[in-house]
């Protein structure tokens, strides 16, 4: 058995077991409130959990570890800015947006503003932002499978998509919390031990030079001698004089044996090219990184835009969480406001917990597959590692439990995506006659799968925060305005949402095009949050005070629902009467005092 | 026939003076208070200020009005603490360099505070927060229930 058939058998493993959680408590609970609503009575730490599995997506186990690889200390902004979106979340919106009852974003909308019109326009955003939260996802899928299996550039995303759909399809919320929080476990194991693993073999080895190797202001050290072939066009640097072997064209002319490059003008390499390294060679780095260890293990760059883009990053993660479809519909699932503040709490603890991993896993990536910054392909660091530092059964061994993780990661988040925002769709966008769950979700995957096959340098790490910087300016400031301010209209968070989500995109296809035309973009094109989250929120406020007289008529009302504490007893979900009260049916069933009250 | 004879009625003595106390008059019986056990452990709310939230009188809406001032601070205040510490930490780097390369164990602080101290600090916000908005919250349910 070689190595890449371990890695499909775990795959195939982790699938199954994802299918088979979700068929098997469906069939357990297949009462119709169980398929919307998961009984409301899931435990706070479970789902916990549960949020923490499905939040832990591409970015968080592949994007983490590459951008470190690629841009070392600049890239420790991307597990805090994670984390800490969880406190702003449970700061401001968690309890109240629970008790009001809302269980998708345009429900919430709807119900605080009183307008039905602007409902259509925030499930049109809903879709938006999950498309830019999928598709890079799949593109992970995509850089996995052809890292390491021999199967086309389709097969990853498809396999993703097509156990989504059969898991979708076939359970309902409960089927998936479980399974969520399965997902979470199954992710902190396959990261955490062959981590351990890793970082014992490392020192072990007596620390390969020590890690002081890299501190020196030496570039990165091909360990090893190295081809790499080069797939898509890359424009290189490097910061000493390097002597390669080239087969192919450099430069713009036919390149065939040594060449020497010089550190200061930028080498074009063209696509279909093979470059050679020896043992020992410093690598050449994608323009734009970190050239040398000591530049990399510095935060900041050497200019004040750098120290921008890192306040628009963590802008857009602290303020996105709030945002993300897939999460404010895992909160619907604690039975009241306080024990979603409880969940958001552990969560907090769990992705904390997990973020230690992709940091050192991306650390020793620069020791052991600095090929990696030669073609960009960085994503795939976490990938191809474990058999770089320990070759042999050992390495295939951990690199298959990673693989599972990995699948695990692109399994959740997207089911949980496309799970919540096909309920969005199919309420809301689709005409009437074909307003059907599961015609919804099979188009939004469709839809996805369609966007994550065209051509495009996939840094997950940085897709990803374009989404989140998409919610942090569409859905923060109408949620926390609505939340805590009763002078917002419709007319405001129509408004402040077009301003924020127009800016965002308007700056993702400048992005796009300066990635196609020279990579002229500054840096708040990159990452525009540090612009448009504070347009979207003064165009919010300037247009809801001057429309101050088409204020909501149950403004009051739906304010006292959201902050009267729990025990007064206000909320009035449409499923207590329904259902009955979750601490009720507690008490009722089987479940005798779950909740620490 | 037997004739009937006058049933004689006897004098009972008068009940001395001093003794008066001792005998027992007819009183009306004290006034009790009788408890009913309610659910366990969830006191309701008395019916009256609740109502007066829900109506939202003038009282009740200054009520809640209070309530999310305050709650509105203190998530605020959090908030605050948060940007300081996010916000502080690339400007320090920039501006002192040598702070963020300064080795511990061979590990620059700048990966140590960020890779390692960064989340527990941020947990530990997020107990106090928590602590802090129960109690809150419980403090204005009993100020509504008294």
């Amino acid at each position: 058995m070689t190595g890449w058939e371990i890695s499909a058998a775990t795959v195939a493993l982790v699938a199954v077991v994802t299918f088979y959680l979700g068929r098997r408590s469906s069939t357990l609970h297949n009462a119709a409130q169980d398929f919307d609503m998961a009984r409301r009575t899931v435990r706070s730490r479970r789902n916990a959990a549960a949020v923490s599995g499905e939040y832990l997506c591409a970015a968080s186990f592949l994007g983490i570890a590459g951008a470190i690889l690629t841009d070392g200390a600049d890239a420790l902004w991307y597990p805090i800015g994670f984390t800490a979106g969880y406190l702003v979340l449970m700061l401001f919106v968690a309890a109240p947006l629970r008790r009001s009852g809302a269980y998708t974003l345009p429900d919430f909308v709807e119900g605080r503003l009183d307008s039905h019109g602007i409902r259509w326009f925030a499930s049109l955003i809903t879709v938006l932002i999950a498309l830019l939260y999928l598709v890079p996802q799949l593109q992970g899928a995509q850089l996995a499978v052809t890292t390491l299996l021999p199967l086309p550039d389709w097969a990853g995303p498809v396999a993703v998509i097509s156990v989504v759909l059969l898991t979708v399809l076939g359970g309902g919320m409960r089927a998936t919390t479980l399974a969520q929080a399965f997902h979470y476990w199954l992710k902190l194991f396959a990261i955490a031990v062959p981590t351990l693993v890793l970082c014992v073999v490392f020192i072990g080895a007596g620390g390969k030079g020590t890690a002081a190797g890299l501190a020196d202001t030496a570039p990165p050290t091909l360990p090893q001698d190295t081809t790499v072939s080069v797939d898509t066009p890359v424009e290189l640097q490097v910061s000493t004089p390097t002597t390669l072997y080239a087969d192919g064209v450099v430069d713009g002319a036919p390149a065939q044996g040594e060449v020497l490059w010089s550190a200061e003008v930028r080498h074009q390499v063209a696509a279909g090219t093979t470059l050679r390294f020896d043992a020992g060679t410093p690598t050449p780095v994608v323009v734009g990184a970190p050239a040398d260890n000591a530049d990399w293990l510095a935060p900041g760059g050497n200019d004040t835009w750098d120290l921008f883009g890192t306040y628009s990053l963590l802008t857009a993660l602290l303020l996105g969480t709030m945002g993300l479809p897939h999460i404010l519909a895992r909160f619907y699932t604690n039975p009241d406001g306080r024990a979603a503040r409880r969940t958001t709490l552990h969560v907090v603890l769990l992705i904390g917990l997990f973020y230690l991993f992709p940091v050192l896993l991306g650390a020793l990536s620069r020791l052991y597959v600095p090929q990696l910054l030669v073609t960009g392909e960085t994503d795939a660091a976490v990938l191809l590692l474990p058999t770089s530092v320990l070759p042999g059964i050992g390495g295939q061994i951990l690199a298959a439990v990673i693989v599972a993780g990995v699948f695990s990661a692109f399994l959740a988040a997207t089911s949980g995506l496309v799970h919540s925002v096909a309920g969005v769709v199919s309420a809301d966008l689709m005409p009437e006659r074909l307003r059907d769950f599961r015609v919804a979700a099979v188009l939004l995957a469709l839809t996805a799968l369609a966007v994550a096959l065209l051509p495009r340098q996939p840094d997950i790490a940085h897709s990803i925060a374009i989404a989140f910087a998409l919610a942090a300016s569409t859905f923060c400031p109408v949620l926390v305005l609505g939340i805590w301010w009763r002078g917002l209209t419709a007319k405001g968070a129509a408004a402040g949402m077009f301003v924020g989500g127009f800016a965002v995109l308007a700056a993702l296809g400048m992005d796009i095009a300066s990635d196609y035309t020279g990579d002229w973009a500054p840096v708040l094109v990159e990452r525009p949050a540090l612009l448009t989250v504070p347009a979207a929120f003064l165009t919010t406020v300037l247009i809801s005070l001057a429309s101050r007289e088409t204020k909501s008529a149950t403004v009051n009302n739906f304010m006292l629902r959201m902050h009267a504490p729990d025990r007064l007893g206000f909320v009035t979900d449409a499923a207590i009467p329904r259902y009955g009260r979750a601490e009720e049916r507690v008490r009722l069933g089987q479940g005798h005092g779950r909740h620490r009250r | 026939m037997r004739p009937v004879r006058p049933a004689t009625v006897e004098r009972v003595p008068r009940t001395p003076t001093h003794m008066k106390g001792e005998v027992d008059q007819p009183t009306k019986p004290k006034r009790q208070r009788v408890v009913l056990g309610g659910p366990e452990g969830m006191p309701v709310p008395s019916l009256r200020s609740r109502m007066e939230l829900a109506e939202q009188t003038s009282w009740g809406e200054m009520l809640i009005r209070d309530l999310i001032n305050a709650l509105l601070r203190w998530s605020t205040g959090f908030a605050a603490i948060i940007v300081l510490l996010l916000g502080g930490l690339p400007l320090l780097f920039w501006l002192l360099p040598d702070v963020a390369s300064f080795t511990v164990v061979g590990v620059p602080m700048a990966w140590l505070i960020l890779g390692v101290f960064v989340s527990p600090v941020l947990f530990v916000l997020g107990i106090s927060y928590e602590r802090l908005s129960e109690r809150h919250e419980r403090e204005f349910v009993d100020m509504i229930e008294s």
